[in-house]
């Protein structure tokens, strides 16, 4: 990961709000993020914690109405993809852009083989003939690692193990040598020996092909294994920013720390009692004007309910949102 | 016999089988079946938590719901509290039913959406109490206070409460028999992390308040780790191990279950770098095929020659610990005991298992 790099993409400001009846849901709040050339970032948070919607909104791939994306810039290749018009945009989703959805089930046709759905992009976007896209989809199953390529092209979804359904996935958003993947949590519908060969796969993959990978997960495991860097949300913001190791070894936001601890592991010591987060996630009705974190937190101080606070950096490049500052036991002094 | 609590079986299972019939083309002829549950022996000892983990499609579902007779199984003997309900028609089970109970995975799909949660916990009451309205409240609203629901929302259907809220529901059900034994299905599986602890620890507190037998199947090897008291490890239909926690977790015996345990991501980027790992190769064979031999030998990294004719027998290598492996083929009992002293001789057991891989 070359430090300082130009970032791939840039996503400053980004807020998406969803029309409900009676109301809205402010599913992501002013989130921030970069995404170096060759890096992997993991995206870690609960289900509700918006990072879906924030990869979804930045592609404009959510239906608006309801959802409304208002404001924000996501700079990718010196344009800004929130204003650039619907043809720009298609071109870049499956092009540039790589997309891996978490149910291999759900998102693949099941009435065309796998062959036609994985030359559809290289024949939209890269304007490739027929014979030579076939070409390029055995080339394509060959490097996710499904033998046999030749007569695998002309099975259909339902042939597929989930596994090897989800190779099939990652085959389509390669296709057309993306600059950046985004894989929304692509292992979790897998089982755990499955999902330790897809996350060898793609550590390979990155390595090979030198592209920038987001990697959205629930699983800290996960992230602990692959990412570079983490961004972890909360209540539709990001709460904590940090090289890998850095946050592992270092947590800042409450939040992060709780996570880290409520966790069971297979290794080490293990705990008579479990360590559990009191609460439930905030329901995101209007624009927060308080710490999300505040009703569950056990270092809540009175300005968290007043304020919501800002990305502090705490050095090594890494931020958290608190007031409360881990590395002194006390209140920040700002 | 009064050397601690693990003394009485309450739960004793032999070679359980589930096997569901494949009927195919025009005359819906009889051509196959889905072994699910192949030949599974284990005992669950009163008080205690077996957690049973496998991957999908291994049949510790399956295994779990046959143990309760959801299903009319294809073979075997299970004894509850000492009474033979293998055999019993479903009919005559109902009288059974009190003492056994389940913990569904989806609290969404458990729970009718159009009962209110009183109606809900109430209704083993209905089925197998006598007891007068009030009395019914009464009880309802204890469970609810037991399993950490507010009481004041007893008269709320269950769209209204998160998915923690909806298992603690799940749970209260359960408890409304006052059962020894529930079966509890994957609890945690649909539940966020911060959640899950939550209701864990529920289980836990109740089964330390009321002295609950559970059977924990899950597909989460750490979670097992922090609850079970044994654990048993199922492939294909089969129990390849079952062991205490700590042994199963520190030293686990069979192929598979080092597979299993290698493949679980570390959350500690250390540790995860100096890990070694197994990553096996392939997927899981269809319990209607299941390969000749041994039913891991298609992907197992230490696969011999035996293992592709002949299933390894599941019996007893050390001490309480199980294991069907051709690997362990000469390790006796006896000869394991003895040297248990010595228990250098264990690890080179180990040890030479790990060089095969």
């Amino acid at each position: 990961m070359p430090d300082g790099a130009q970032p791939v993409l840039d996503v400053r400001g980004l807020k998406t709000v969803f029309k409900i009846r009676g109301g809205e849901v402010h599913a992501v709040n002013d989130v921030s993020f970069d995404l170096k050339p060759g890096e992997l970032l993991g995206v870690v948070g609960e289900s509700g914690s918006g990072k879906s919607v924030t990869m979804m909104s930045l592609l404009g791939l959510l239906p608006t109405p309801p959802a409304d994306v208002r404001g924000g810039t996501v700079m990718f290749d010196g344009q800004d993809l929130l204003k650039v018009d619907a043809e720009t945009l298609r071109a870049t989703r499956g092009g540039k852009i790589g997309f891996v959805f978490q149910d291999p089930m759900t998102s693949l046709n099941p009435v065309y083989n796998v062959g036609m759905q994985i030359m559809e992009p290289l024949r939209k976007h890269m304007g490739m003939s027929k014979r030579a896209a076939a070409v390029r989809a055995k080339e394509l199953l060959e490097l996710v690692g499904i033998p046999d390529a030749d007569q695998r092209l002309k099975d259909y979804p339902h042939q597929f193990s989930g596994g090897m359904r989800q190779r099939v996935m990652i085959a389509i958003a390669l296709a057309c040598d993306p600059k950046v993947l985004i894989a929304d949590e692509p292992t979790t519908a897998l089982d755990v020996t499955i999902q330790a060969q897809i996350l060898e796969l793609m550590k390979d993959l990155q390595d090979r092909l030198g592209m920038a990978v987001i990697w959205i997960t629930h699983d800290l495991g996960v992230v602990a294994g692959i990412a570079d860097r983490v961004v972890v949300m909360y209540g539709g913001q990001i709460v904590e920013q940090a090289p890998t190791r850095e946050l592992f070894k270092n947590p800042q936001h409450p939040y992060t720390r709780a996570l880290l601890k409520t966790v069971p592991r297979v290794t080490g010591t293990r705990d008579d009692r479990l360590e559990i987060i009191e609460g439930q996630p905030p329901i995101l009705g209007a624009q927060p004007t308080a710490c999300p974190f505040r009703d569950r937190c056990d270092v809540a101080l009175d300005r968290c309910a007043r304020e919501n606070p800002p990305r502090y950096d705490v050095g090594n490049g890494h931020d958290a949102a608190c007031f409360f500052d881990a590395r002194t036991g006390g209140p920040r002094d700002v | 016999m009064f050397d601690g609590p693990k003394t009485t079986k309450l739960v004793e299972v032999d070679n359980l089988k589930m096997h569901f019939p494949i009927h195919t083309g025009l005359f819906r002829r009889h051509t196959g079946d889905v072994k699910a549950v192949d030949g599974v022996s284990f005992d669950i000892f009163e008080g205690e938590t077996l957690g049973l983990v496998g991957e999908s499609g291994c049949g510790k579902s399956t295994c779990g719901r046959a143990v309760l007779r959801l299903y009319d199984i294809t073979d075997g003997s299970i004894l509850i509290d000492g009474e033979e309900i293998g055999d019993v028609p479903q009919k005559d089970l109902r009288t059974k039913r009190p003492t056994m109970q389940m913990v569904f995975q989806d609290p969404q799909a458990s729970l009718n959406p159009r009962m209110t949660v009183q109606a809900i916990i109430q209704e083993p009451l209905d089925e197998h109490t006598s007891m007068s309205k009030a009395e019914k409240r009464d009880k309802v609203l204890d469970l609810m206070d037991q399993v950490g629901l507010n009481r004041k929302f007893a008269q709320r259907y269950p769209h209204a409460f998160s998915g923690g809220q909806r298992q603690r529901i799940g749970i209260a059900r359960a408890l409304a028999l006052n059962p020894k034994f529930i079966v509890c299905d994957e609890p945690i599986a649909a539940l966020d992390v911060s959640i899950q602890a939550q209701v864990v620890n529920l289980l836990e507190d109740l089964q330390k308040e009321f002295g609950l037998t559970y059977l924990f199947i899950s597909h989460d090897l750490s979670m097992v780790r922090h609850i079970a008291t044994r654990v048993a490890v199922m492939y294909l239909g089969k129990i390849v191990e079952l062991a205490p926690r700590e042994a199963l977790y520190a030293d686990p015996l069979h192929p598979y279950t080092k597979a299993l345990l290698s493949a679980v991501p570390e959350p500690d980027p250390d540790l995860h770098d100096t890990m070694d790992r197994t990553i096996l190769t392939g997927d899981v064979p269809s319990p209607s095929n299941p390969p000749k031999g041994c039913n891991f030998c298609t992907r197992c990294p230490a696969v011999m020659d035996i293992c592709h004719q002949q299933d390894p027998e599941y019996r007893e290598v050390l001490p309480g610990r199980f294991v069907a492996c051709h690997h362990y083929a000469n390790v006796t009992t006896e000869a394991a005991s003895a040297a248990a002293s010595e228990a250098s001789d264990t690890q080179s057991l180990s040890n030479t298992n790990t060089k095969t891989n």
